[in-house]
């Protein structure tokens, strides 16, 4: 045998044994309990969620909400900060999710007006200047897309964290579609949809503020002391009435005490009456303002607020520090899933559900029974074909195809892309292409051969010229998968990597592979004038 | 064994007639989608599926009694699976954790009505604005992608194949669509991933015929671009009916024993392969015929064969 052609045989030999142990051996494995080490096992080709069954979520973070926040806190810093300097404005109030008003700022003390609102909102906000003392504050464009950004990521960070929280094996999640600001959540396996739902998107934020006055049945009486009036630098909330029945209003400043990014954790406990409550504890920065606040207002109520909701509003009875409770008429469950989202932060924007699927085990299952079913009948008729088409050549060409299924779901393993009924549909595009391939050098070496070609000669020319052709079919497909990763959504994602990866390792096989085989056959012929005679069983 | 021995069809002559009988198809399935409609699925429309199993046969007319006009619904997989789908076209506000409201009250109805123990097996509910990113980015996609096609067939061999390729392969894209119009399927995202299936498919069909009227072209420089054409549609002809049946039987092994989810993808397929063969021997290479015109080609002299040029001579 030709020491060149030896080493070839040996390199496909490797490729096909390394490939075959990463792609299909560990799935045998696991099928009929073989051994195989854990980290081979851990590479084993993924099912994507339709083949799979589980969750799958898109959502929207609402990312307006935290240019809101951002832009009340600027303001009330701004209000306290006039405040304290003895510039008294007619108004000062929200126009819109990231701009303010200030009103009836008085001229002589415009100079001093212009120097606070400079070291309070300059960095983030542009100042316009309006008729009679009146000025406009909007965020700044870079300062709000960064904003924007940033929230969609801590909200996906947020998730994460509740998600491994709940125990889901292997879930997906990340920032999903062109506009920037949807996430998409996969679980597999998971099936309490409603509970994974409700914990993922309750915006769990806690605050802590000082109450001013209340609890009151109804808002009308809660502001009389007001005339009627909320005050700028308030807020009205609401919570469950102390007997259980009913609704009652409480008066709180805006700025909150402190917030749920001052807690370092949060358990269930239980209150005085046995009751499930959750125990939180604060951080060493959350616990020194939670200090000064209950120190500095002893005798006075201090409203918990989760999701702008009362939970309780307890009288400071002494300096707290670090710890603190919330209890209501929870049930210990509540108090589990409470206890879980605190812990693993608040949202930092409302969150809403764009799209919801939910893949029963049971029908991902019968998708794959069947999937693998009709592409083991497409196959055996394809082999089927090729042999009593090609007789003894086509055992060559399923060889080739052979080799191109175990490399493409060895790399697809490798790679860590799942595989999901989109792909499956890449797969037989990737077959249909190999047989292609075989089939136009087959041919061709008909050709070669009837026009009176010797079979080396016919065989060599057969497959530089189709190596040409190929090269065309492969690289405009491969043009066309690059467009469709990238600028389509995640379905179409999965058949353009199974495509990409497949139109490579098909080149691949049908050009070196298959070459090989067929210079293994003709190099057993004696090289002479006689034997180039013989036709080649083609 | 032999499908063709030195087959001579004079596919080219066909040419005008193949394009009618396509125009033809094409257009009636264009009144149709005009007049009824694509059946656009929940992943491009927006909408509500459950998808139940019974633990008996189901009632299926006491079903569609049940929910009256505003929903479908249909025996998923067969008979024997008890399985039953119900689609409705709307879904809860896109606000809070409000989406899957339609889709339980579907649920809660079915369970009221007594028709029997079921459990729900999978649903999907895709809100307006997923639906319409989906349209607009799967259109987007397959849009670019026709686009780097062209760029580079145009490239590789000249911009009157590109033209033709990518006319062929829109011609079986909407051959697709009159048939999914006319067997009323929805479009859902696996009939997408079907139709991205064949414009693949169509393009590499395409191309191997163009590969060789390329190669043609240096050889037989003495014919005309229609013996040319016709010469590489009859050298290939084996090749394309070849490779047209095997993928054909296993695609139809995908139509019969892919299950319920595959159907519509297994049936884009099925069409698909048959209109890119008919396309790419009558239409593709006729089209790159047509806008070729007059125009002298690329590789072969201008006019009249004037003194050849140096590294260009072959023997043929």
């Amino acid at each position: 045998m030709h020491k060149n052609l030896r080493w070839k045989l040996l390199s496909i030999v490797a490729i096909f044994v390394i490939f075959f142990g990463l792609g299909v051996y560990p799935i045998l494995a696991q099928r009929y309990s073989l051994p195989a080490p854990g980290w081979l096992k851990a590479k084993q080709l993924k099912l994507g969620l339709d083949l799979k069954g589980g969750v799958h979520l898109v959502m929207r973070v609402h990312t307006g909400d935290a240019l809101k926040i951002h832009t009340t806190t600027t303001s009330e810093q701004l209000r306290e900060a006039l405040k304290s300097a003895g510039v008294n404005v007619s108004s000062l109030a929200l126009t819109s999710e990231k701009s303010f008003k200030v009103e009836g700022v008085p001229q002589d003390r415009d100079a001093e007006f212009r120097r606070l609102a400079e070291e309070h909102t300059a960095a983030q906000y542009d100042r316009s200047a309006g008729a009679g003392g009146a000025y406009e504050f909007t965020m700044k464009p870079n300062i709000e897309s960064d904003m924007r950004a940033q929230t969609v990521v801590q909200a996906r960070e947020t998730i994460d964290r509740r998600v491994n929280e709940l125990g889901v094996a292997e879930p997906n999640i990340s920032t999903y579609g062109q506009s920037n600001d949807q996430i998409l959540v996969q679980m597999p396996g998971v099936t309490d949809v409603a509970r994974a739902k409700e914990i993922i998107q309750s915006t769990a934020l806690l605050e802590l503020k000082l109450v001013e006055s209340g609890p009151a049945p109804t808002r009308e009486a809660l502001l009389q002391a007001h005339a009627g009036q909320l005050p700028q630098d308030m807020d009205v909330v609401t919570g469950p009435a102390g007997d259980g029945d009913g609704t009652v209003h409480y008066l709180v400043k805006k700025i909150a005490a402190v917030t749920g990014r001052d807690l370092r954790g949060a358990n269930p406990t239980i209150d005085e009456n046995n009751r499930p409550a959750v125990r939180f504890t604060l951080t060493a920065e959350g616990a020194r303002k939670f200090g000064r606040v209950t120190g500095e207002n002893i005798g006075r109520t201090l409203a918990i607020i989760l999701d702008n909701r009362v939970f309780s509003a307890p009288r400071v009875e002494g300096r707290i520090t670090d710890d603190g409770r919330i209890y209501g008429s929870f049930t210990t469950e509540e108090v589990n899933d409470l206890s879980l989202v605190l812990r693993s932060g608040a949202l930092p924007a409302q969150m809403s559900y764009l799209e919801e699927r939910v893949i029963g085990p049971t029908l991902g299952a019968d998708s794959v029974r069947a999937g693998v079913l009709a592409s083991l009948g497409g196959l055996a008729v394809v082999v089927i074909f090729m042999l009593l088409y090609y007789k003894l050549t086509g055992v060559n060409a399923i060889i080739a195809m052979s080799a191109n299924l175990i490399i493409l779901i060895g790399l697809m393993a490798y790679f860590g892309a799942a595989m999901t009924l989109p792909g499956i549909a890449g797969f037989i595009l990737t077959m249909g292409m190999g047989v292609d391939s075989n089939v136009l050098i087959f041919e061709r070496i008909k050709e070669n051969l009837r026009a009176q070609k010797g079979p080396r000669a016919a065989v060599k020319e057969a497959f530089e010229r189709v190596f040409l052709t190929l090269l065309d079919t492969h690289v405009t497909s491969l043009i066309a998968a690059a467009f469709l990763f990238q600028f389509g959504t995640g379905p179409i994602r999965g058949f353009a990597t199974t495509l990409t990866i497949g139109l490579l390792t098909n080149l691949f096989t049908s050009i070196f592979v298959s070459r090989t085989l067929f210079e293994l056959v003709l190099s057993r012929r004696p090289a002479t004038a006689q034997a180039s005679a013989r036709p080649l069983s083609i | 064994m032999k499908i063709f021995t030195n087959p001579n069809y004079d596919f080219v002559r066909w040419r005008w007639h193949a394009i009618a009988l396509s125009l033809v198809v094409i257009l009636a399935g264009a009144y149709l989608i005009a007049t009824r409609g694509l059946q656009k699925g929940v992943d491009f429309e927006g909408g509500s599926i459950v998808i139940v199993k019974f633990d008996q046969t189901p009632n299926i007319p006491a079903i569609r009694n049940l929910f009256g006009g505003d929903a479908v619904v249909l025996e998923y997989g067969p008979r024997a699976n008890n399985e039953i789908l119900i689609r409705v076209k709307r879904t809860g506000s896109e606000i809070g954790a409000d989406l899957s409201r339609e889709a339980d009250k579907v649920v809660t109805t079915l369970q009221q009505a007594n028709l029997g123990t079921f459990k729900v097996i999978g649903t999907e509910i895709v809100g307006p604005v997923v639906g319409e990113q989906l349209r607009k980015q799967g259109l987007l996609a397959t849009v670019l992608a026709m686009a780097g096609i062209l760029a580079y067939i145009a490239l590789r061999f000249q911009f009157s194949f590109a033209v033709g390729a990518v006319v062929a392969t829109l011609h079986d894209l909407l051959i697709c669509l009159a048939f999914l119009a006319v067997f009323r399927y929805d479009i859902t995202l696996n009939v997408v991933a079907g139709l991205l299936t064949i414009t693949g498919y169509s393009v590499n069909d395409t191309i191997v015929v163009f590969d060789r009227v390329r190669e043609n072209m240096r050889s037989m420089r003495r014919d005309n671009l229609t013996t040319i054409v016709n010469t590489a549609v009859n050298q290939t002809l084996s090749r394309t009916v070849i490779t047209a049946g095997t993928t054909l039987l296993s695609v139809i092994a995908l139509y019969l024993f892919g299950g319920e989810v595959l159907k519509g993808f297994a049936f884009t397929m099925l069409v698909g392969i048959i209109s890119g063969t008919y396309s790419t021997v009558f239409i593709a290479a006729s089209l790159a015929i047509v806008f070729q015109g007059r125009k002298p080609l690329k590789g072969q002299p201008a006019a009249a064969p004037t003194a050849t040029r140096p590294g260009r001579r072959r023997a043929s």
